[in-house]
């Protein structure tokens, strides 16, 4: 598989652990923008980022980041930072030492360590607390200054292990800003989250996994056609929903019409949106009920993520 | 210029300079391994090893300070020299690099920190050589201290006599062995430990089988023996032990080599197991789980 110096590629790798298996034949290429993995516990999302960051090595296959690969950890790690999910710190650090002695092993000198660092402290809204001893901070802090060791040296590729755990509703959309921020500059952001809506609301591409195997990645969009074979959702706000729901029942291709609780809206599952926005225009025009609104209710990571991998994690 | 500017410049910089890099990296880990190894409390028992003969030799000064008698000279010497290869050099400072270079890696990972030095910058080799100086100042200086002290306490009780034997006769003599026997050893078991702690989830038990090569390979042949720190340190003690009986058969010098060729034995066998982590370090994952 050829690289591109931009990308980061997974070319068929597999991580086993004894006979337990890690990640399985994960192939996909990555552009710069943020990307989210997600699946439930267990789905090989935290092996997919440490494989990704040399911290273990694939069984099988090979990874390269921006062309680089972890065996060169010197380039490697000055274009990359990575919040790992391990909550735990060198005994008896404060968050200003967490952040200045990594930045002095890169080779920075003193000045430009601890400018660095003063910087990684207020882009993570930590410089007030930054001589206090970590092992005296909150579960948000702790994440927060995590966040701030792995973009103190200004990474292009920077992953993030359920960078929002712990944090309050205000340090939340702020992460969130700044992981924004960050990919506009043209970076990579890697992000693994269980808190699909907010995963949905920033990420330019999913990475669906199950089970240790990639089921599904692109745009949300794109993978959206990928399952093209399962039903598609589509509410429908209308005057008249029982007309309509007996309306949607006559085609082949509507697999349920369901009246929702208001009595004015029909959840649709189609497996032909066309054909039901054909219909749809049909009833209006002949005036048979007014519609109000029509949404797709499922074009989002939640619904994808349920229909690829159900409830209890396991493949539809 | 921007932030971003003076970063790629400083990286850029480095990059023309790798050795300039290495070494100030490895300055680095040394700093911060000692500060957070030599100054905790977790190494009291390391300091206790240490310094339990100088306490000895204080409670020995102060009990026998009214029945001092140049004539023993010889005796102290011999009890010295005794303390020095018997506890140092077997016991003390085995145990102590046991504990002080098994935790350079193998604690990390217990404390679950270890990912922190993988996500640098660093070779691994310079990891481990950067872990390995640290583990070698903190054991060295421990350990010399404590030498010193014992070599001081036992002349200085001997009022001008004391001042003779050192100066005059053979005392400096066997201080300087002493003084550069004692790094040998720390670094000589550190860099088995060190090895043992990357090839063993726990190398207690490997420690102990260490313990007993090196006490029994005096009875196998010249070859097995300069496999052993010991038989190195024991070319370098500048007294000998009179130790007769069953025991004796631990001393014996199968094929005696030159000071000079026991040091540069043990700094070979030092730097062998040394680049054996070097290729030790790279199979290492960061698995906290299996721990």
């Amino acid at each position: 598989m050829t690289t591109d110096a931009r990308q980061i590629v997974f070319d068929n790798v597999s991580k086993f652990y004894g006979e337990v298996l890690g990640v399985n034949k994960v192939n996909f290429s990555l552009e710069p923008g943020i990307t989210s993995l997600v699946g439930p516990n267990g789905s090989g999302k935290t092996t997919l980022m440490n494989l990704l960051t040399g911290l273990i090595k694939p069984s099988r296959g090979a990874i390269y980041v921006l062309g680089l690969t972890p065996q060169q950890p010197i380039e490697f790690f000055r274009q990359v930072g990575y919040c790992t999910q391990f909550d735990s710190f060198p005994p008896g650090t404060n968050g200003y030492d967490f952040i200045y002695w990594p930045l002095r092993l890169h080779g920075f000198g003193h000045g430009q360590a601890a400018k660095l660092t003063n910087e990684a402290l207020e882009r993570a809204g930590m410089a007030q607390v930054a001589r206090r001893r970590v092992a005296g901070y909150s579960k948000g802090m702790r994440q927060r200054i995590r966040l701030a060791q792995a973009i103190a040296h200004h990474p292009s590729v920077l992953v993030l292990d359920e960078p929002l755990n712990g944090l309050d509703p205000m340090a939340r959309s702020e992460s969130i800003a700044l992981f924004e921020a960050i990919a506009k500059q043209g970076m990579h952001v890697i992000i693994s989250s269980h808190i699909l809506e907010e995963v949905d609301r920033i990420s330019d591409r999913v990475v669906l996994m199950s089970s240790g195997y990639v089921v599904a990645e692109g745009q949300i969009k794109e993978v959206r056609r990928e399952v093209r074979d399962h039903p598609m959702q589509i509410l429908v706000r209308c005057s008249n929903a029982a007309k309509l729901a007996s309306a949607a029942f006559e085609l082949d291709h509507v697999v349920e019409a369901k009246i929702l609780n208001d009595g004015r809206s029909v959840l649709v599952r189609t497996r032909d949106a066309e054909q039901f926005s054909l219909l749809l225009n049909k009833i209006v025009s002949a005036g048979l009920v007014e519609v109000d609104a029509v949404a797709p209710a499922d074009d989002d990571v939640n619904s994808i993520y349920q229909y690829l991998i159900g409830s209890d994690g396991t493949p539809t | 210029m921007s932030i971003q500017d003076s970063v790629a410049r400083a990286q850029s910089s480095l990059k023309e300079q790798p050795w300039r890099l290495f070494a100030s990296q490895i300055s680095v880990l040394v700093r911060n391994e000692v500060r957070r190894n030599l100054f905790s409390r977790r190494r009291i028992w390391v300091y206790l090893l240490a310094f339990l003969p100088v306490l000895l030799f204080i409670i020995h000064n102060i009990f026998s300070r009214y029945h001092l008698d140049s004539s023993r000279i010889e005796d102290d010497t011999e009890v010295l020299a005794g303390f020095v290869q018997l506890y140092y050099f077997r016991l003390g400072i085995f145990f102590a690099c046991m504990g002080i270079f098994t935790w350079l890696f193998r604690g990390e990972m217990v404390e679950r920190t270890l990912h922190y030095q993988f996500l640098v910058p660093v070779r691994r080799e310079v990891l481990v050589v950067g872990k390995f100086l640290a583990g070698a100042v903190i054991s060295i200086a421990l350990f010399e201290i404590a030498v010193l002290a014992c070599f001081s306490l036992t002349y200085s009780r001997f009022g001008a006599a004391g001042s003779s034997y050192v100066f005059d006769g053979p005392g400096l003599h066997q201080l300087a062995s002493y003084l550069l026997a004692t790094p040998l050893a720390c670094i000589g078991y550190g860099a088995v430990f060190l090895a043992l702690s990357l090839l063993f989830k726990n190398p207690i038990i490997p420690g102990a089988m260490l313990m007993g090569w090196e006490t029994i390979t005096p009875i196998f042949p010249a070859w097995a023996q300069r496999l052993s720190v010991a038989f190195y340190l024991k070319h370098l003690c500048p007294v000998n032990l009179p130790i007769e009986g069953p025991l004796a058969i631990f001393t014996i010098v199968a094929e005696p080599v030159s000071p000079f060729l026991a040091v540069l034995g043990l700094l070979c066998l030092t730097v062998a197991i040394l680049v054996l982590s070097c290729f030790l370090i790279h199979r290492l994952e960061i698995t906290y789980t299996a721990e």
